[in-house]
């Protein structure tokens, strides 16, 4: 039974179980519905939920866990054929195999029987033929041995997703059967319904929960790999980023920290006063009119994709900068050379935090309350006085969250240092000179034909990995400074 | 000098945009004397009282007409700065609002803000008299760098009363303060008004009236947005003259 059939099927059944149990119940109610535990529709509800929700769970995590059982079935028979030899690379056979399956699968080869001949082998050119039916280039020098193995594999999941859909078929017709004949007015199905529904909510928080350890999960995995092959202390306690590809590479992450906190600290020295100005004017000043004009303004400025600052930054601000500073500027001095710098990626940055300052001092301003305000005007205190005697005190605690939010945002930038900020890796207290960060480095590792199994390559988990935790410990921080703070008011 | 009248209002009028919520009010009130402002929610004694020191500023649609005289000077003169006018028509509101800075702090937050000290020690009498006629001295005469939130609410209130009197105001303006306190709190509260009009004009707005009985010497009633009938406690209490004023206080309206 194919995937489309089983799911019209499915929807059919379910249909058929919300209709057939509500009509049951309210048959089988005598007393004018004083005996009926819950109203029609939960029963309805409880069916479609225990005939759906089960099939949909394990129809997920047959998907995300049979891949490997074929993959381990792959392997097996290219290792039984015995025409591999130990040095060969496995998981560049099985990804060969796997584009001959799907080829297979897009050739629809049911339809062809003739694939195989008399005597159980592949037929090469029934097998050209078929590459050629969906525009795939047949390589003649591909060995036999890997069409038969592709031919078994396509067999293999043919047979086994066809079993499964048959038997998932029979599990869900025989809920289906049992909830139709066994429910009757005393079920308690709203209880149950509730109940399922809030597991369904909490799956959905557990989610993010488990994305971020899988993030965590995967990073460790590639960042011990690393360690395997690169020492540690070098890359904690290094001066050196000089990566090459002759075995002898230092690769440390302090130039790197230090271009990373340089840029992100520029960024913020731009941001935050803006930033904390504009939500000044907005929460306390600005009349409703004026608000409902700069706030949506603002917060176009924080829709604006990074990359695009990022361009900003590297065709317009930083080959400004340079006209000033420059070779032959404007101020006679030579202290840039390159448009990209410190200066031009940190201010660029900032101006990108600027909404993000602004939005959340404005929510936190606004979050004092009013009660205090009068009770200052009351004594005769101007609204300049009131703000900074009185409410930036009150806010201070949340503000400096916002201001740590916007430091790990800053931080764990990309695009705008990838355009701006240049690549080299050195320790220079010149905001007007070039330096790299993290985030740039990691992405240079990353492209280009990269071997995932150098130092080289891995070196980008690692920073990766001490990105991840540095921003982490920042938002930990920011959040219990907030929600401290939120406590106070509540 | 007892009883001589310190505000004076002249046909007031107050709108909030469309709303008219105060309707041509004319009221004497005295100084050294407990005025209370009684009348059902929303018959405008709040924003009559928060027009005596312009905090219906604050509000951008709120808009005042008439005339209110304090010592003979219109407050609505545009001579007049409402900042000044409020240090000296101090304010208490319905719910305390310590500020979120140590008890000292909070008390001499409006001395400092005028000026009023010249050294530190002047600012500590200020603030330890201020505390004293608040009736809160003794209780927190040990931990004046503690938060003045962490005190309890009647505590808060009388710390914003004394905050109110650091100012040095000739007016207080009360606001329903007892409205958000226990029966004990709220009789220390009564005890310091009585105090209070010692030397300050006390104007107290309630929804109760027996506090308005029990504190004040004069009382208006307000309803719809009119002043219905103004007069000694005891005799607006006694014998009212308007019928709206009978069916108030003898439960019937409100």
């Amino acid at each position: 039974m194919a995937g489309t059939t089983l799911l019209l099927v499915g929807v059919v059944l379910v249909v058929v179980v919300v209709f057939t149990s509500s009509y049951r119940v309210s048959y089988l109610v005598t007393d004018n519905y004083k005996s009926l535990n819950s109203r029609i529709h939960y029963y309805g509800m409880f069916g479609l939920l225990c005939t759906g929700l089960p099939v949909l769970i394990i129809y997920l995590l047959w998907w995300l866990l049979i891949p490997f059982y074929f993959e381990a079935s792959v392997v097996e028979s290219l290792i039984n054929s015995l025409e591999i030899s130990p040095d060969e690379n496995l998981s560049l056979l099985v990804g060969q195999i796997e584009i001959i399956r799907d080829t297979f699968l897009s050739a629809d080869l049911s339809k062809k029987s003739e694939v195989l001949n008399q005597n159980g082998k592949i037929n090469y050119e029934v097998v050209a033929s078929l590459y050629d039916s969906v525009n795939q280039p047949f390589d003649p020098e591909t060995r036999p041995l890997l069409f038969q193995v592709g031919y078994d594999l396509w067999l293999l999941e043919k047979n086994t997703n066809n079993t499964f859909h048959l038997v998932l078929f029979i599990m869900m017709a025989g809920v289906a059967s049992v909830y139709i004949f066994k429910v009757n007015p005393r079920f308690k199905a709203r209880y149950y319904v509730e109940n399922i529904v809030l597991g369904i909510l909490i799956a959905a928080a557990g989610i993010a929960i488990i994305t971020t350890l899988g993030i965590v999960v995967s990073m460790l995995f590639e960042t011990f790999k690393f360690f395997e092959l690169h020492d540690w202390k070098d890359f904690f306690f290094g001066y050196t980023w000089a990566p090459n590809f002759h075995g002898d590479s230092e690769m440390s992450i302090l130039p790197l920290l230090f271009g990373t906190l340089y840029i992100s600290i520029f960024a913020l020295f731009v941001a935050v006063p803006v930033g904390l100005f504009s939500a000044i004017y907005l929460a306390e000043y600005a009349t409703s009119y004026t608000r409902s004009i700069v706030k949506p303004m603002l917060e176009v400025l924080a829709g604006i994709p990074t990359i695009v600052y990022g361009l900003f930054a590297l065709i317009t601000f930083g080959p400004f900068l340079r006209d000033f500073f420059g070779n032959g500027g404007a101020f006679g001095v030579n202290w840039m050379s390159d448009a990209r710098s410190v200066a031009t990626a940190g201010t660029v940055m900032g101006m990108m935090l600027i909404p993000f300052v602004s939005s959340l001092s404005d929510d936190i301003i606004n979050a004092v309350p009013q009660s205090l305000r009068d009770g200052s005007y009351g004594l005769g205190a101007t609204q300049s006085e009131t703000i900074r005697l009185v409410i930036l005190p009150a806010a201070l605690p949340g503000i400096v969250g916002a201001i740590l939010l916007a430091a790990s945002r800053a931080i764990g930038e990309t695009m705008i240092v990838v355009l701006g900020a240049g690549a080299i890796a050195k320790f220079s207290g010149n905001p007007l000179e070039a330096m790299t960060t993290i985030t740039t480095r990691i992405v240079s590792q990353l492209t280009g034909d990269g071997d995932f199994n150098s130092p080289e390559t891995l070196v980008a988990f690692a920073l990766g990995l001490s990105l991840f935790l540095i921003t982490l410990v920042l938002n930990v921080i920011a959040l219990y400074v907030v929600r401290k703070y939120r406590e106070q008011y509540d | 000098m007892k009883n001589e009248i310190k505000i004076s209002a002249k046909g007031v009028q107050v709108f909030y945009a469309d709303k008219h919520a105060i309707k041509n009010v004319d009221v004497e009130i005295k100084d050294k004397t407990v005025t209370a402002f009684i009348g059902p929610s929303g018959c405008g004694k709040s924003t009559f009282l928060r027009s005596l020191n312009r905090m219906n500023d604050t509000i951008n649609t709120c808009r005042v007409e008439g005339e209110i005289l304090l010592d003979g000077q219109n407050i609505y003169d545009p001579e007049v700065d409402p900042v000044q006018l409020r240090a000296k028509v101090g304010m208490v509101f319905q719910k305390p609002n310590p500020f979120p800075k140590s008890i000292y702090d909070n008390v001499a937050y409006g001395p400092r803000i005028h000026g009023l000290s010249q050294s530190k020690t002047e600012l500590d009498e200020i603030v330890e008299m201020a505390l004293r006629r608040g009736a809160l001295w003794e209780e927190v005469k040990d931990r004046l760098s503690e938060p003045g939130t962490g005190l309890s609410g009647g505590q808060q209130q009388r710390l914003c009363i004394a905050r109110a009197i650091a100012t040095q105001p000739e007016v207080l303006l009360m606001d329903e303060p007892c409205s958000a306190l226990d029966p004990i709190a709220t009789a220390q509260i009564e005890e310091l008004i009585n105090d209070l009009k010692e030397n300050f004009c006390v104007v107290i707005v309630t929804h109760s009236m027996q506090q308005a009985a029990r504190v004040s010497n004069k009382t208006a009633f307000f309803h719809l947005g009119d002043l219905v009938e103004y007069g000694d406690t005891e005799e607006l209490f006694i014998k009212p003259i308007d019928p709206r004023t009978e069916s108030y206080i003898s439960g019937k309206i409100g």
